[in-house]
Parts: structure tokens; C-alpha cells; sequence
């Protein structure tokens, strides 16, 4: 048995530890170190800055854009995305009512899963390129099509400042929306049903039974999805640059840090800059997580 | 790890509770808020489930149809006849042919090398203790922490230096290093479960460390390995940030994936104006991914929910 351990140790890890080294632990490692030089590119050596990178950062307007933008995104996409996803999923797993003791969904609840689900499955850029026809600016899209037949004036979805990140986060909820179903029903057919049934002889309507029975006992999928969506909203690059006008636009109406990490980096090689931003995003991300696991932080109830 | 925990749920005691023993009043209350309430509901239901179909029926409907057509005409009638001319355009003239067929092969060797590297960490890291063991498994996993945009101009960087810019095997590489962290740790957690007394009967029958694995712990991995593997062709194929920061520079475009293609493709169609050609293009890159779907609904909403629901 232990003929041959370490060589054969040493042979299975050695492949995907280099790598795994090579394109992702040494470039988060050098992030750090970037972000203080002055580096473009073009110079043999980065020259170090010190932490001038990010006082430019922070007195940079477009900064504070996308900084304003993520916040916008942190509330209102996993709160929308959440609150549709758990009123689909209590409607397919406990909708139905009771049906010989256990608690069954509507009917068509498999059609209904499976189809919302679509969506995921698909790159976010095609989704992307989808909706820029969805919401083309004339008759010839979706949405003003649909207005006009009503006789409505045709809206200005990603032109106008005031709506195109809206209409940004419609899209990323639409998207969304059928992984948290999922989510959320393998929850609820983790809740014993003699708790249902318990609740049901207490004389519990449809509401008492989803506020004080499923959701205390999903708390735990309630967080990880905060989390997950949390960590969606500081990441919707794709999204912008396909269906936002001038990638960010209006005025950058729309833009987000991965944008302007992008932008600074491959169309102006501002490589340390891009850098200090990269830090940035990465504290916004940790910080939010952290704050999310302890603030939600609550007793488990063991089933 | 699978999401079916209902089945393992304890049997309900018999006779415990039915319909009939329900208190009269609480019955009659409970059935008219259901009706109301499940009218709502369904309604609800099917109205997103419109709102997801209709955009893409739409896009579908779209790429049969002439330019005149998609502009002049009602964006929601049929299209007059259905002619497939759009298709030939997008995959010849568009090149959404070689882009498909970029990702597959992109896709193919990506997984492929993500899944075998990735269980033979996995599964040495999970059932070989040695010094170091925790420290290595615990970087893997902390790649799951970081934004990828952190990484994104020293990769770039990286990749340049390496000679590996605006190549499939830079890209490959790129690919696999960054599905390792969920592989490994998806992996690992599935190698512990496997039974210690089947590795020693086999030890015991002469098989060496590397014939154990293959031989024996790679197929009784096949369920864990088969959804891992799905996930990571769906996230691989549906890449972008990593294609479009690594793919540039001279002739790039000709080794470009689909999600680069198309994504081209839209921000140039507004002065090529073939509509219908950018529609089809869609269309090609939804309907293996519905399909793919369909086939593997299950293992799909499984693989993807299993690392939440622990």
C-alpha cells in the first residue's frame, strides 16, 4: 500500500497545480502588485506608485458611476429575483394543496420548472444580443412593438438614462429567476412533511404556512442565494457591453466596474489602473459577502 | 448531493392526519383563500412563462424572415414563407459556422482536460493525507472567493508573455484553470464518500495507485463526474469575458468562440443591416443549448444546484 505514494502524489497533483497556479493564483497575486505601479504596457518595467492609482481612482467620476450602479444592482436584483423565485417555487411545491397528506405543486409545475429555467442555459451575451432586439428603439423590437399595437409611443429602453440600467437589471432578473426556482424547490422538498400537515390541522391558510413555516425553515438557501446574486450584481459585464449603448452609455448611465476594468485595460492599456480597480471590486466583494453571511445570521433550525 | 431529498424525508406516521379530521371552519377558510390564491398564482405562473418564451419564439420566429419584413412588417406575425437563406448567410458569410465550431472545439479539450486534472486532484487531495494536503486543497477552493476581473490584466499579461495570446491552447488552458476550483471542490467532497474497503481489495489484488484510480474509483465516480462535467460545459460554452480579453490581436477573429462571433456580429449588424441574418445566428446558438437542456434537464438542475444545497 504504500509503495509508490509519493511519486504517484506527486504525479497526479503536479499538472493541475501548475496551472491552476500559473493563470490563477500568480495573476490575483499580481493584481495587488500592479495596481500601485504606473504600468502601460509598452514600458520593460512597471514603475511603482505607491498608492496614487487609487487616489485617481477615487476622485474619478466614472468610479463613482459604477460604484452608485453596483449598489443599485446589489438591492434590486437578488430582492426582485428572490421574491419571484420563492412565489414560483412555494406555487410548484405547495400551491397545489394537499394531495393524500403530502403537499404537491399546481398542476403543470414540471413544465413550468423546466421552462423557467431556459434561460440559464444561455450565455448571458446572447441573452444580451436578444434583448437589444427586444428592446430595439422602433416598432421593429419586441417590447415597442407590443406598445404600439396599443397605440403607445415607442420607449427609448437603453437611450434614455433614466431607464437603461433598469431595463439592464430586467434582463439579468429574467435570466435569474428559473435557477432560484430550482434552488428554492429543492429546499422545500427538504421540509418534512408532517410540518405541513401539523400547520394544516392547526388551521394554517396558504400565506401563514409560506411566512411561518417555509421561509424560517429556507433561511439557510435564502442567504447563499443573497450571496450568489450579491456577487452577480458586482460582476454584469457581458450584459453591458452587448446591449448598453457605447458600452456603458448613455453617458455612462449604465456603466459597471468590470466595464471600466476592461476599458482601461485593453482600450487604453492603463494596466496598473485597471489594476487598482480590480482591487477595488475585489474588497467591494469580499466585504459584501462577509457583511451578508453575518448580518443574516441566524440560529439553524435542525429538521 | 443530489437535490431529491424529498425521497430520504421519513414516512409521515399512518393515519396521522387527513383531510377528515380537519376542524370544519379552518377546511371551508383554507379552500376559498386557495381558490383565489392558486387563480393568482397560476396566472402568475403562466405570465412568466410567457415573458421567458416569447423573446425567444421571437428570435426564432425572426430569422425566417426577410429584412423588409422584420422592419416594416408587424413584429409579431409569421413570417410570409420560411425560407432558410438567413442560415446559409449566418453560417457561411457571418462565419457563425466557424465560431461553432471554434467553441466546440474549444469546449471539447477544455472539459475534457478540466475534468481529468481536476478529479486527479480531487481525488488524491480527498483520500491521500500528506503534509500539505489542506494548504493545496484550501488554495484550490479559494479561487471560488475571487472576482475573475481581479485577475484580468495579469492574465492577460501572463498569457502574452507565455508566447499563449490569441491561441487555443492559451485559451484551453485558461479555460481549465479557471473550472478547477468548483471541479476540485465538487470532486474532492465525492472521492471521501467512495468506500475505503473497495481501494484496499483492490490494493490487495496488485493494482497499482493510478490503476485504482482509473480502473476503479474513476467509475464509481461516473454520477459525480457526469454532472460536474455538464456544468462545466455549459460555463465553458457560454464564456466571454476570458475569450474576448484573450483572443485579440492579428487574424483573431478567425479563431474567435460563438459568444465572441455573435457578440460581433450585433454591434456590426447595425450598419450591415442583414437582420435576418443576426437572428439566425441567435437561433443557432439557442437551440443546442435548449437541446442540450432538454435531454440533460435533470442532471443540469441538479449539478447546478448541488454546491448550494449541501
Amino acid at each position: 500500500m504504500r509503495h509508490g505514494r509519493y511519486p504517484f502524489i506527486i504525479g497526479f497533483l503536479a499538472a493541475p497545480v501548475a496551472i491552476y497556479v500559473t493563470f490563477v493564483l500568480g495573476p490575483y497575486a499580481q493584481a495587488f502588485y500592479l495596481a500601485t505601479t504606473n504600468w502601460r504596457g509598452v514600458s520593460a518595467n512597471p514603475e511603482f506608485v505607491g498608492l496614487e492609482n487609487f487616489t485617481k481612482l477615487f476622485s474619478d467620476d466614472v468610479f463613482w458611476k459604477a460604484i452608485r450602479h453596483h449598489g443599485l444592482l446589489l438591492l434590486a436584483l437578488p430582492l426582485l429575483t428572490i421574491v419571484l423565485a420563492l412565489f414560483f417555487a412555494f406555487m410548484l411545491n405547495v400551491g397545489g394543496g394537499s394531495r393524500g397528506g403530502a403537499m404537491a405543486g399546481v398542476r403543470g409545475s414540471r413544465f413550468y420548472r423546466v421552462v423557467f429555467f431556459f434561460p440559464q442555459v444561455l450565455a448571458v451575451v446572447i441573452v444580451g444580443v436578444i434583448f437589444s432586439r427586444v428592446y430595439a428603439p422602433d416598432d421593429s423590437g419586441l417590447l415597442n412593438g407590443a406598445l404600439a399595437t396599443v397605440g403607445l409611443d415607442p420607449v427609448l429602453f437603453m437611450a434614455d438614462p433614466d431607464i437603461a440600467l433598469w431595463s439592464i437589471i430586467a434582463v439579468l432578473v429574467w435570466q435569474a429567476v428559473g435557477f432560484y426556482v430550482v434552488l428554492f424547490s429543492a429546499g422545500m422538498s427538504s421540509v418534512p412533511k408532517e410540518i405541513y400537515e401539523a400547520a394544516t390541522i392547526d388551521g394554517a391558510g396558504r400565506a401563514a404556512m409560506f411566512f411561518r413555516v417555509t421561509l424560517p425553515l429556507l433561511w439557510d438557501t435564502l442567504q447563499v442565494a443573497w450571496v450568489y446574486l450579491g456577487i452577480a450584481a458586482f460582476d454584469a459585464f457581458a450584459i453591458v457591453q452587448v446591449l448598453s449603448v457605447d458600452q456603458g452609455g448613455p453617458d455612462g448611465a449604465t456603466t459597471v466596474l468590470g466595464m471600466e476594468i476592461y476599458r482601461n485595460a485593453f482600450s487604453y492599456s492603463q494596466f496598473g489602473y485597471a489594476s487598482a480597480m480590480g482591487v477595488a471590486l475585489f474588497f467591494l466583494t469580499i466585504t459584501f459577502a462577509a457583511l451578508t453571511l453575518r448580518v443574516s445570521k441566524r440560529d439553524t433550525i435542525e429538521l | 448531493m443530489t437535490t431529491e431529498i424529498a425521497s430520504s424525508a421519513p414516512a409521515a406516521p399512518a393515519g396521522a392526519a387527513g383531510p377528515g379530521r380537519r376542524p370544519a371552519s379552518a377546511a371551508r377558510r383554507q379552500r376559498s383563500e386557495v381558490g383565489v390564491l392558486t387563480t393568482l398564482g397560476h396566472l402568475a405562473l403562466l405570465v412568466w412563462a410567457i415573458l421567458v418564451i416569447a423573446p425567444l419564439l421571437w428570435t426564432i420566429l425572426a430569422s425566417f424572415k426577410s429584412n423588409t419584413e422584420i422592419f416594416l412588417g408587424n413584429p409579431f406575425a409569421l413570417p410570409g414563407t420560411f425560407n432558410f437563406d438567413s442560415y446559409a448567410r449566418a453560417w457561411s458569410e457571418a462565419n457563425v459556422g466557424r465560431y461553432f465550431l471554434n467553441s466546440v472545439f474549444v469546449v471539447t479539450l477544455s472539459t475534457t482536460g478540466t475534468m481529468l486534472l481536476g478529479a486527479m486532484a480531487a481525488y488524491v487531495l480527498a483520500r491521500y493525507p500528506f503534509p500539505g494536503n489542506r494548504v493545496i486543497y484550501y488554495l484550490f477552493v479559494s479561487g471560488l472567493a475571487f472576482p475573475v476581473f481581479l485577475a484580468l490584466v495579469p492574465l492577460f499579461l501572463v498569457v502574452n508573455n507565455l508566447g499563449l495570446l490569441n491561441t487555443y491552447t492559451g485559451l484551453i488552458l485558461v479555460y481549465i484553470a479557471y473550472s478547477l476550483p468548483f471541479t476540485v471542490f465538487f470532486l474532492a467532497a465525492f472521492f471521501k464518500t467512495l468506500p475505503q474497503s473497495v481501494a484496499e481489495a483492490a490494493m490487495m489484488d496488485g493494482a497499482s495507485h493510478s490503476r485504482l484510480f482509473f480502473q476503479v474509483m474513476m467509475p464509481m465516480a461516473r454520477p459525480a463526474l457526469v454532472s460536474i462535467a455538464i456544468f462545466n460545459i455549459i460555463g465553458q460554452w457560454n464564456q466571454y469575458l476570458l475569450p474576448v480579453a484573450l483572443m485579440q490581436g492579428e487574424g483573431a477573429d478567425r479563431k474567435w468562440v460563438l459568444t465572441q462571433g455573435i457578440a460581433s456580429i450585433s454591434t456590426s449588424a447595425g450598419y450591415q443591416a442583414d437582420w435576418a441574418a443576426l437572428f439566425a445566428a441567435l437561433t443557432l446558438s439557442i437551440l443546442p443549448m435548449i437541446l442540450v437542456y432538454a435531454l440533460f434537464q435533470r442532471q443540469i438542475q441538479s449539478g447546478l444546484t448541488a454546491g448550494a444545497v449541501k
